[in-house]
């Protein structure tokens, strides 16, 4: 039995769906992230469980009990407001012991699991401060601390980073995350950072429109997105429009601008009118007259960001993307005429959306 | 915000605030000094204001009890209407922040219409209301809840209602601004951390709007303690105000520098007063509030 079980939630406002029939199942010690555009129901999500929000339909099981109805203060559980929402008026102190006094914990014991949890989040030493005292990645870590100093069974974040700058964010990815596996607590993130996701989360919910449209590790839903939504959403991807000519045991032969690429369709019944994808990384760069080259092409825009390179080539199949890893030797310069090669196994096919129910 | 060096700014600041203090020197400041030499000169029954110096006009309304009384009325008057105000003001403007669209417009507009009335037609209204043959005084009898009229046309009751009610909207539109500053957020984190919609309100908002409330009583009682009309018209003659006491020195007994000794002794306790108060606030939130 999961932990948090969502069965058949949907969110409607009027005539406006928010959420459309959710059924998602979290177990103990989970750390799961709910991913998606602005408007996807991400948040309504999570603001159902934390007891914000009423569901339209359907029940929400935390541990085996039905909290579908019950009210928030007495759900327990943490949650970090993307905005912080920490109580000005109030000390660090009091910020990160309110939930303790709410629940008449005695002063003494109070302040011991407050220090602890300042400790958690190496904010010590700073609980006589008063919020606008502090910057604005301490003032993140007093909302996780206050969040973790009721030693709650769920933690629910609510686009926690999005107010820091890059560099802090992905410290603090890295030490959330480390965190929460030490505490060992059961995590939902609500992010529209596919970076921040994917780095955090023993699994992702790719949300689109108010449903699920993918539930995977992130390792599956970046190398086998399930929709053309969650394909595109993940990362960079070249989208290539074809035409299925045959489909045999394994392969699917697709008819893209005049060439028949071999595609591995993973059992998956598609037909007629398709989408091929493959990762710009997963494209390499060959010289022209190498066998093997699947297209040829110029390079019409290349860009250098450190790490890597970023190559557009029009080629006959149409624009590619490709990232090149700076291996310290520079890729052929914007008109050259280069040829890009790929293995078969690196592409993939989904039926085009809205053409065969698939989406 | 751009700023300017202060050598480069040169006489434009004084050049650009230069009709606006010229204005408040003319029309505020010159009266004002006026009005504290006239408070030092000598009045004589026979002969009016005359050109000589004394502290007689404000050992006279400090020792004379009947002075006393007037500005201990004034000061109950302002305490009674500033906490009716926070009363009525705060809970209300809590009501109308949560409204929805077309009726949070509408709703506003009624609280705020007081303000937009002459003060003479409104206390005539307040008259019809209160009077003794009045509408509520009527109706209390028609409904037998009373056998005969309850008196609340010149008295301090009277005034106190009429005050409240115009001066409600400074306390709504006060507390309103804090409101906004609110981060809607902060109500459901104290939720989630156990406490309940009451504890959160007394724990968590009403602390955060309490500079606004503060502010808004700030306006509240400085404005019912020098309230004029509302005091003449619906307290009467008799149920003297200190600016009613001082409009009669003017104009009734033609005492000039009696009257100009009460009005500068009201403005001082008012100065002292809300000065003291917005101190007390600053120096209790300055660590909160930027």
């Amino acid at each position: 039995m999961s932990f948090l079980t969502l069965k058949g939630i949907s969110k409607r406002y009027g005539d406006f769906t928010a959420i459309e029939q959710i059924d998602l199942d979290v177990e103990r010690g989970e750390f799961l992230s709910l991913l998606g555009p602005s408007g996807c129901g991400k948040t309504t999500t999570l603001q159902m469980v934390a007891g914000f929000v009423t569901p339209s339909t359907g029940t929400i099981l935390l541990d085996g009990r039905d909290i579908t109805h019950e009210r928030p203060e007495k759900r327990g559980m943490g949650v970090v407001f993307q905005s912080y929402a920490l109580f000005p008026h109030m000390t660090v102190n009091g910020n990160v012991g309110f939930g303790l006094e709410m629940r008449n914990m005695k002063r003494a014991a109070r302040a011991e699991r407050v220090a602890e949890a300042l400790d958690l989040v190496r904010l010590n030493g700073l609980g006589g401060r008063y919020p606008k005292e502090l910057s604005g990645g301490q003032r993140q870590r007093v909302a996780i601390a206050r969040a973790l100093a009721m030693r709650p069974e769920l933690l629910l974040l609510d686009e926690p980073m999005s107010n820091l700058d890059a560099k802090l964010r992905e410290e603090m990815h890295i030490e959330l995350r480390s965190i929460q596996k030490r505490l060992g607590i059961t995590t939902i993130l609500v992010t529209h950072d596919q970076v921040e996701a994917m780095t955090m989360s023993d699994r992702i919910a790719v949300m689109h429109r108010g449903t699920i449209a993918q539930l995977s590790t992130p390792f599956e839903a970046y190398e086998r997105p399930e929709t053309p939504f969650a394909s595109a959403f993940l990362g960079k991807t070249n989208l290539l429009p074809g035409a299925v000519l045959q489909r045999n045991a394994r392969c699917a032969e697709v008819n893209v601008a005049g060439t028949t690429l071999k595609v591995p369709h993973e059992g998956r019944h598609v037909q007629g009118e398709v989408n091929v994808y493959i990762r710009p990384e997963k494209v390499h760069l060959a010289a022209v007259d190498t066998a093997g080259v699947r297209a040829t092409g110029r390079i019409t825009t290349r860009v250098f960001t450190g790490n890597q390179w970023l190559l557009l080539i029009d080629t006959g199949l149409g624009q590619l993307s490709v990232a090149q890893p700076n291996n310290g030797a520079p890729p052929p310069d914007e008109g050259a005429e280069v040829g890009v090669a790929w293995s078969d196994d690196d592409l993939r096919v989904l039926q085009k959306e809205g053409n065969h129910g698939n989406a | 915000m751009a700023t300017l060096d202060p050598e480069r700014a040169g006489a434009a600041p004084w050049l650009l605030s230069a009709p606006a203090l010229l204005l408040f020197g003319s029309l505020l400041l010159v009266p004002l000094l006026l009005t504290l030499v006239l408070s030092f000169h000598v009045f004589s029954d026979s002969q009016g204001t005359l050109a000589t110096y004394t502290l007689r006009n404000y050992l006279e309304v400090i020792t004379d009890p009947y002075y006393g009384a007037i500005f201990a009325r004034t000061a109950g008057m302002a305490f009674t209407v500033t906490f009716l105000c926070i009363l009525l003001g705060v809970p209300e403007t809590i009501v109308l922040a949560r409204m929805k669209r077309p009726w949070q417009s509408i709703c506003l507009l009624v609280v705020l219409g007081p303000l937009l009335i002459s003060v003479v037609v409104r206390t005539l209204g307040w008259q019809i209301l209160l009077g003794n043959n009045g509408v509520l005084n009527n109706a209390l009898q028609a409904l037998h809840i009373t056998s005969e009229p309850i008196r609340l046309v010149f008295t301090m009751t009277g005034v106190v209602i009429a005050l409240t009610h115009v001066l409600v909207p400074f306390m709504v539109m006060s507390v309103w601004a804090t409101l906004q500053k609110l981060d809607p957020q902060v109500e459901w984190a104290g939720r989630s951390m156990g406490a309940s919609p009451f504890r959160v309100f007394r724990r968590v908002v009403l602390p955060q709007i309490l500079p606004g409330v503060l502010s808004g009583s700030i306006i509240v009682f400085a404005l019912s303690a020098s309230a004029f009309a509302t005091p003449a018209l619906i307290g009467g003659r008799r149920l003297k105000v200190v600016a009613t006491a001082a409009y009669d020195e003017f104009l009734g007994t033609l005492n000039w520098p009696l009257g100009a000794t009460i009005a500068v002794l009201l403005l001082i306790a008012n100065v002292a007063i809300v000065l003291g108060c917005s101190r007390l606030a600053e120096r209790r939130f300055k660590h909160i509030f930027d």
